[in-house]
């Protein structure tokens, strides 16, 4: 990037600068990070990004309340659901409406669905990062037939575009149910494998335990949320705090860790998967009939004023906040996304760790660059 | 805290702030020169103990811009909304608050490279997804680029 990218060059001080990325694999998309190193040991990290800035915000500005939903699937690619929903709750509370009860179920199973599937990506990523291959092949078993599912339904694998104002776009899949059960079955059958194959295992203890420690003033104080803030004893999930959906109707934990490093992280990720599946469970039978869409206006125009709405992705805490002139347009949109807060904190848990570190503390922060950069 | 009791406290903090409670948190207005002032106390002060900034972002109604911070506590759990308003939308200026809350150093260089605020005391203060020699600040209202076509 224009300039940014400059040799690797020893300083007068004895320090080595390394560029890392962007086109780098365990940077998991373009970003670019550049470290100041004292032999091994990292000294300063300074996150260059941008790279894929394509200004979703400012496009927003310009694109009716249909349509700046479907521009959301490209930020956080691995939860476009779940972004297309926070837009979508944030028209239906700016017009004062309820999306139908059949809408909200399909919509929590379909949000918790991603959940998995994301969270799948990542375990098999972080084992791939640390140099085991095998996860790799597990997780994608999982995830592609939860993408089956997501195609059969929505007509896309990872830009679902499946939410609008009021509802769903359109109705169940008659294999849906049946296909989602099939699923759960089969991943709570795989728990024991995921367990044996890198939780117990030596050098992926040796390489995540005590590494890349967050403090729970720092997680706070850096704005850092979901597994990555929980794993420091933040309780941070917006699924509790402010139910959305139908998270309100299910039983679900909010798993905490105190552990603070990339273990704790795993590990929180590793359970919350569990928990998805058990929220999936409890809704997957007991969908309402019914319409799956409320009635909306054709060209909606909502009240003057200003709007916030927040979920919970994979990653933390997606924030929408809409001000509205009373046009058919959004006057100003911003989307506080969970990437951007977690990398910010990057710098300051890096530092004092080696460079191979850094890989794991990557992987274990679980960052999608698109989100970043919107 | 309620938001009765919020008001009161504010005022006062600072009597010149005003008060908004249509939308769905409370909002206070501020001019931009009491920014640092407020968000001290509010950050510091136990019976208020603001420690989670969620939201840092800026809107740009053309004679003026205001800054728009969302704070929550973690522990008493209410949620407050600081708005400061910038006159001076030609060279708009005003504090950072990256000392109160470090997640605020990042969310203000993306509102200085996007907006054109300058943070004073800001430690590390560059455009952030655009490159240093861009011309302009994109979402603001009055941008033009040679490339923009008009829907």
């Amino acid at each position: 990037m224009r300039g940014l990218i400059e040799e690797n060059i020893i300083t007068e001080d004895g320090e080595f600068i390394l560029n890392i990325g962007p086109q780098h694999p365990s940077t998991h998309g373009v970003l670019h990070l550049k470290v100041w190193l004292d032999g091994e040991t990292i000294k300063k990290i300074e996150p260059h990004i941008g790279y894929i800035h394509r200004s979703i915000e400012k496009m927003s500005e310009r694109l009716s309340y249909r349509n700046f939903i479907f521009a959301t699937s490209r930020m956080d690619y691995l939860a476009a659901h779940i972004n297309n929903e926070a837009c979508a709750l944030t028209i239906e509370k700016a017009l004062q409406i309820e999306a139908t009860p059949r809408a909200k179920f399909v919509r929590t199973i379909l949000s918790e669905l991603t959940r998995l599937a994301s969270h799948q990506l990542w375990w098999g990523c972080t084992g791939l990062d640390l140099g085991a291959v095998t996860p790799f092949f597990y997780a994608f078993r999982e995830r592609e037939a939860i993408m089956a599912i997501m195609e059969e339904t929505c007509g896309a694998r990872l830009t679902q575009n499946f939410m609008v104002p009021g509802g769903i776009m359109t109705d169940i899949h008659p294999n849906f149910q049946q296909r989602t059960k099939d699923i759960l079955e089969q991943i709570k059958g795989k728990y024991k494998e995921y367990d044996d194959i890198m939780s117990g295992n030596v050098i992926f203890e040796n390489r995540t335990k005590g590494v890349g420690y967050l403090s729970k003033e720092d997680a706070i104080s850096f704005g850092v949320t979901g597994p990555t803030a929980r794993a420091s004893g933040v309780s941070c999930d917006i699924r509790k705090w402010n139910p959305y959906s139908a998270y309100d109707q299910v039983e679900f934990d909010e798993i905490l860790s105190n552990g603070g490093d990339c273990y704790a992280r795993y590990q929180v990720r590793m359970k919350e998967m569990r928990q998805s599946v058990s929220i999936i469970e409890q809704l997957i039978d007991n969908i309402p009939e019914g319409d799956f869409q409320e009635k909306t206006k054709m060209v909606i125009k909502l009240p003057k004023g200003e709007y916030y709405q927040r979920v919970e992705t994979p990653r933390g805490e997606l924030g929408v906040y809409l001000v509205s002139d009373g046009s058919a347009n959004p006057y100003r949109i911003k989307y506080r996304s969970p990437n951007f807060s977690n990398l910010s904190v990057l710098p300051a848990i890096a530092k004092g760790y080696k460079i191979g570190d850094l890989v794991a503390i990557m992987a274990t922060i679980d960052l999608v660059i698109p989100d970043i950069d919107r | 805290m309620t938001n009765e009791e919020l008001i009161n406290k504010i005022s006062s903090i600072l009597p010149e702030s005003t008060f908004d409670e249509s939308g769905e948190f409370l909002e206070v207005n501020i001019p931009s020169s009491d920014l640092l002032t407020l968000l001290n106390e509010l950050r510091i002060n136990k019976s208020l103990d603001f420690d989670y900034l969620f939201c840092l972002t800026c809107v740009d109604w053309k004679e003026y811009l205001v800054m728009v911070y969302h704070l929550l506590s973690k522990e008493l759990k209410h949620t407050i909304v600081i708005k400061a308003t910038i006159l001076d939308s030609m060279n708009p200026e005003i504090e950072t608050i990256c000392n109160i809350w470090r997640t605020a150093e990042f969310h203000e260089r993306e509102v200085y490279d996007l907006f054109g605020v300058k943070f004073i005391n800001h430690p590390d203060l560059r455009r952030l997804f655009l490159e240093e020699s861009w011309i302009g600040y994109p979402l603001r209202k009055n941008y033009t680029d040679e490339n923009m076509i008009e829907l």
